[in-house]
């Protein structure tokens, strides 16, 4: 297993106000590294760090070896719902090929054959390649979201990173999403932040929790004490439709 | 009808509002989806210093106008990619500063300031031959700008996070996006004027975005609604003697009134009809 992101004690602040304290974690290759914090915690900052979108304050950032901002073409990225203008006239099949001008010429750009290839083979594996026409929208939540992360996935990524993706996403459309994500665990590393403890299903290979520090166990367990450390109070461990995770009793680890 | 299209003046109009139609289909599409709009009308108001300063320094205005709006262009282009919070404000404090600016060096310019009138209101009629060629050398440039730069433009103006992700310099083609869209302002001044700029640059393509689903086909409905525009502007400007700038805003107009009406009946029959949608 290859180390795909490494985070060394890592500080970020955001207009002056520290966000993020001392992180420190590794990501490796075929990994499904879930983060889970409350909102504000500074979720979307780390991801934003990863892609070298924002510089650490203090702290070292490693992708695939080099900083960032080399690096994030190796990177998919599936940002917040929210970031752009649903209004835009783009079609499903324009919006996602996009994701491929990472590697391509900045001038005169044309999609080659194999362009198209990958992204019809995206598509199908998304469910959504009859809708390829169609201007994003016409499009549910749900068809939405499977384009974002479509987009993410035709640069051929050799790491994926989600923030907050179900969101929009119904209850059955999220466990099939769910499963999507785990095949995906095949080939590339897979970094999921989300609010919702519910949705951390036993896919994750590791779960952290975060609110400015970062709570660890170095396994695919929440524990209770991790989230009320992150929290700042008692949660109550909820599954929604998947078995409950068995809490264990374990020494403190992380910062206090 | 003949008879005044062996006019020059006539032929040059209809040449400028053809060449106009071009860049303004092309770009004012950017500036629709983008949402623009404000930022070129500080650009447009902007340019008035230049012109004022050209009168005043001797000069001609026209390269006062591109240099004012060029800078007033980049300048909001930074800040808003820095401080999008901040942009608001200061598209307006640059309307009125780059008026200002323009009316303060015409009142220090002695004697009669010529053209005055037309920069503000413009007047296709009496667009100079010289005009012509800057604004076909501007319209090509533009057009092919675009076609280079087509997919590029496309990511940054769509998702500009995600076009950061793709490694695209985005502001490099923020900046150049909106040099493009000042280079166009200047060259609408000669026809609608500076106060009605923002109408022509918008309309069309406001109008083609109801029937366009691609990025592309509403560059091209809009260039061919620009053509319908100016050309019935310039006609019906000549024929009533009434001034031509307004004319070719009002006729935009109506026409997006018309499609705006024509939306929502579209609308209202799908919803009286569920079952057939």
């Amino acid at each position: 297993m290859t180390e795909a992101i490494k985070l060394d004690h890592v500080y970020a602040e955001i207009a002056g106000q520290t966000v993020l304290e001392d992180i420190s974690l590794a990501v490796n290759t075929r990994e499904f590294y879930a983060i889970i914090g409350p909102n504000g915690g500074g979720k979307t900052t780390l991801v934003k760090l990863m892609l070298g979108l924002i510089q650490p304050k203090k702290g070292m950032i490693k992708v695939f070896g080099g900083t960032p901002r080399e690096n994030r073409r190796m990177l998919g990225y599936v940002p917040q719902f929210h970031t752009f203008d649903f209004h835009y006239p783009i079609t499903l099949h324009e919006m996602v090929i996009s994701g491929r001008l990472g590697n391509k010429s900045r001038v005169f750009t044309r999609y080659t054959q194999e362009d198209r290839r990958i992204t019809e083979e995206v598509l199908i594996t998304l469910g959504i390649s009859d809708l390829s026409g169609r201007e994003i929208s016409a499009l549910s939540g749900g068809e939405r979201q499977r384009a974002i992360i479509a987009r993410a996935l035709v640069s051929e990524p050799r790491a994926l990173l989600l923030d907050e993706p179900t969101v929009y996403v119904d209850a059955p459309a999220e466990q099939q999403f769910y499963n999507i994500l785990n095949s995906l665990k095949e080939k590339m590393a897979v970094v999921l932040v989300t609010h919702d403890i519910g949705v951390v299903s036993d896919y994750a290979t590791k779960v952290a929790c975060l609110n400015r520090h970062l709570y660890t166990h170095d396994s695919g367990e929440i524990t209770e004490e991790m989230l009320t450390s992150a929290y700042m109070c008692p949660v109550e461990l909820i599954a929604h439709g998947v078995p409950h995770r068995v809490l264990r009793k374990h020494s403190h680890e992380g910062p206090p | 009808m003949i008879s005044i299209m062996a006019f020059e003046f006539f032929r040059n109009a209809l040449l400028a509002g053809l060449l106009a139609s071009v860049t303004c289909g092309i770009i004012g599409t950017y500036v629709v989806v983008k949402k623009l709009v404000a930022l070129s009308g500080g650009v447009s108001h902007a340019a008035f210093g230049g012109i004022g300063l050209g009168y005043y320094a001797g000069f001609d205005p026209v390269l006062g106008a591109i240099g004012f709006s060029l800078a007033s262009a980049l300048g909001m282009g930074m800040v808003s990619l820095r401080a999008k919070q901040h942009l608001d404000t200061l598209i307006g404090a640059i309307w009125a500063i780059g008026m200002a600016i323009g009316i303060l060096f015409i009142s220090l310019t002695p004697g009669y300031a010529p053209d005055l009138f037309s920069f503000l209101f413009g007047n296709i009629l009496l667009v100079p031959v010289g005009d012509l060629v800057i604004m076909a050398i501007l319209a090509v440039m533009i057009v092919v700008v675009v076609i280079a730069c087509y997919q590029i433009f496309l990511a940054v103006t769509f998702d500009e996070e995600y076009a950061m992700v793709l490694d695209i310099p985005v502001e490099i083609v923020t900046l150049l996006l909106l040099s493009l869209v000042a280079l166009t302002v200047v060259m609408l001044i000669r026809i609608v004027g500076i106060i009605l700029v923002i109408a022509l640059l918008t309309l069309p393509a406001a109008i083609s975005r109801e029937y366009c689903s691609h990025l592309k086909n509403m560059m091209v409905l809009s260039v061919f609604v620009g053509i319908l525009v100016t050309t019935g502007g310039i006609f019906l400007s000549y024929f009533l003697d009434i001034p031509s700038g307004a004319t070719i805003i009002l006729i935009a107009a109506g026409l997006y009134g018309l499609v705006l009406i024509e939306r929502g009946l579209r609308k209202n029959k799908h919803r009286v009809n569920p079952g057939n949608a």
